[in-house]
């Protein structure tokens, strides 16, 4: 295997025309860790690892790949090797041909190319289907093959887009422990496209949150989803009220927020009930008040039996001062 | 889908709906094959068909040819010297159609510009086969634009002979005329290679030459089977062609028959009709076992 290299970004930018995708970002990832680039369609997430891999042309800035400046080598000499959204599988070749590609391209013969195909077949338990052509496997017996073809170059960064958005969300679920696992065991960085935030926080040591070509917060997944720096992270990864005070801008965990009698004295905030969601141990109470949009309180099913909300109902909403956490403006 | 149920479980409907081509393809297609065939049974003189059963047309039109082994006779000739055309144009109408189908699919970028140029390559279809040939005379005659050109510039000191009415000029012809029958089928099939499987080649280190024999030319096989069947049909059962640009000094299986039914004699032209079908299916065969075609559409 080749060595495991940092990843770093420096002001980097992608331009298309007139549209600025993605706006001088910097991001550093350290040679074992697993990094979510998240963010909703347009952020630039993705337009970000098409350059890391070097199928766009970087409009400004620079990418290093451990010691290496890598900004302007093509993609078979950035030691990156890219999982493309939906695979991209060769239709017209087996499975052990596909994973064997990359090492026909550099001219290793068949025999030796084919049998080192199977040992990567192997370590993604894919090697009793590697006669078949991809139309003949399931979507996640795909991904598998993309992933062994992805790896057969030994990479020292695998970049992966949307890997995860083709399969059926049970499936989704198994494969993102699996991922998780691999790069453990390979000891690689990965850098891992998603517009799931519940993907990037079960997965990533690093979670990057982008919005309009910016990167709004990046840090491990405890740090921004307890501490979302701005109402854009905070909204997005779901789960948090933001609320306007006299001294700006708050987000209060959904988890954190207590319904309380309109007239309490602990109400911090009146509302009308909007929508009461039942989650099994627990109920999603949507909620309206003036100066807030979405907010939402999760209302545990032994607290909810014994004072049961309907719509329409006026309540006040409550929480500590501990969980007021402070929101800083866009970047 | 039908997926495995059969017209019947559809009762009268289904039956109706595929009618009117059914019949159109009866009518039109397999009734004149039929009664070419039968035709090609019967017997003839000077100046009738007479309808008895006799192989006398396939017997003549054969003649000699096991006899005279290893002479070629006539119809072998002339078999042999159709394909070996067939064979050069199919070859650079292959090499040309592909070129340029793969420069509109790759090359040029909005989709706009790409129909634009597509269409534009449809224009010389504007005029007749006829018309499109004979505007090559004035070019390639011996008083033509070529040869003054050449003789101008002192490249050659007397006209060139062989630029018109020679296989030179059949073959030019044809490459001109049915290019695009290359053209629009393997156009076709590059449009619908998905652009990912480019970047994933790309990515693990494909060079521009092995994209092209590891990805583009395997996913393009349906579109390059079809222009070439296409094209081997044409140039199999052509004949004007042949005539107008080989001076009628060329002889070609479809002249055969054109010949025949000059003379009024309809059963050796329906035999060797059956014949000339006869070999377009055989090297058919041989493109349908390089690609099957049915399972790539």
């Amino acid at each position: 295997m080749a060595q495991p290299a940092n990843l770093e970004l420096v002001r980097v930018s992608k331009r298309y025309g007139a549209t600025l995708a993605v706006d001088a970002i910097d991001l550093r990832v350290p040679a074992d860790g697993y990094c979510c680039l998240l963010g909703p369609s347009g952020c630039g997430k993705t337009s970000t690892l098409r350059m890391i891999a070097g199928h766009e042309a970087v409009s400004e800035g620079d990418i290093l790949i451990g010691d290496a400046n890598v900004t302007d080598l093509p993609p078979a000499k950035r030691g990156t090797a890219m999982m493309f959204q939906s695979y991209a599988l060769f239709p017209h070749l087996s499975c052990v041909d596909n994973v064997a590609f990359s090492l026909k391209m550099r001219g290793v013969d068949r025999a030796k190319r084919r049998a080192q195909a199977m040992e990567f077949l192997e370590l993604v338990a894919m090697e009793p289907f590697a006669e078949r052509v991809p139309a003949q496997l399931s979507g996640g017996q795909q991904q598998r093959v993309a992933l062994a073809r992805a790896l057969i170059t030994h990479p020292q960064i695998l970049l992966l887009d949307e890997p995860l958005s083709a399969l059926d969300p049970f499936l989704r679920v198994r494969m993102r422990g699996e991922l998780r696992r691999l790069q453990r065991r390979l000891g690689i960085p990965f850098v891992h496209v998603t517009h799931g935030q519940d993907e990037a926080l079960a997965l990533a040591d690093l979670v990057v949150v982008m919005n309009k070509g910016k990167i709004e917060q990046a840090g491990s997944p405890l740090e921004v989803f307890e501490k979302p720096a701005t109402e854009f992270v905070a909204r997005f990864l779901g789960g948090h009220n933001v609320v306007e005070t006299p001294a700006g801008l708050i987000a209060v965990r959904a988890d954190r927020v207590s319904v309380v009698a309109e007239a309490s004295n602990a109400a911090r905030l009146a509302a009308v009930v909007a929508s009461v969601e039942y989650q099994g141990a627990s109920y999603q109470v949507g909620l309206e008040a003036p100066g807030a949009r979405d907010l939402s309180a999760v209302v545990g099913d032994a607290a909810f039996t014994k004072t049961p909300l309907a719509i329409g109902d006026r309540v006040g909403l409550a929480w500590l001062d501990a969980d007021i956490h402070p929101l800083s403006p866009a970047p | 889908m039908a997926a495995g149920r059969d017209l019947d479980s559809y009762g009268a409907p289904g039956w109706l709906q595929a009618a009117p081509f059914a019949l159109v393809f009866a009518a039109f297609f397999v009734l004149p094959l039929v009664f070419v065939v039968i035709v090609s049974f019967w017997d003839y003189n000077d100046y009738q068909m007479l309808p008895t059963f006799t192989t006398r047309s396939y017997v003549e039109s054969f003649d000699g040819c096991l006899t005279d082994l290893p002479n070629l006779c006539t119809m072998f000739k002339t078999y042999v010297s159709t394909a070996k055309f067939c064979f050069i144009v199919w070859a650079l109408t292959l090499v040309i159609g592909f070129t340029v189908a793969y420069f509109l699919a790759f090359y040029v970028r909005s989709a706009t510009a790409q129909m634009t140029l597509f269409l534009v390559c449809t224009i010389p279809f504007w005029t007749s086969n006829v018309i499109r040939m004979i505007s090559w005379i004035p070019l390639l005659g011996r008083n033509g634009l070529v040869n003054q050109l050449l003789v101008g510039a002192h490249v050659v000191d007397a006209p060139v002979e062989w630029l018109l009415y020679s296989p030179f000029s059949v073959a030019l012809a044809f490459v001109h005329l049915f290019t695009f029958f290359m053209v629009a089928p393997i156009f076709n099939s590059m449009m619908r290679i998905d652009r990912r499987l480019m970047e994933a080649a790309y990515d693990a280190g494909a060079s521009g030459w092995q994209m092209l024999t590891n990805v583009i030319i395997p996913l393009c096989k349906p579109g390059l089977a079809i222009g070439s069947i296409f094209v081997v049909t044409i140039v199999m059962g052509d004949f004007i062609t042949f005539d107008e640009m080989g001076g009628e000094q060329i002889a070609s299986a479809g002249k055969v028959i054109e010949t025949r039914l000059g003379a009024l004699q309809f059963p050796p032209a329906a035999a060797n009709a059956v014949i000339l079908l006869g070999a377009t299916m055989l090297i058919i065969a041989v493109l349908n076992r390089i690609v099957d075609i049915r399972k790539e559409l």
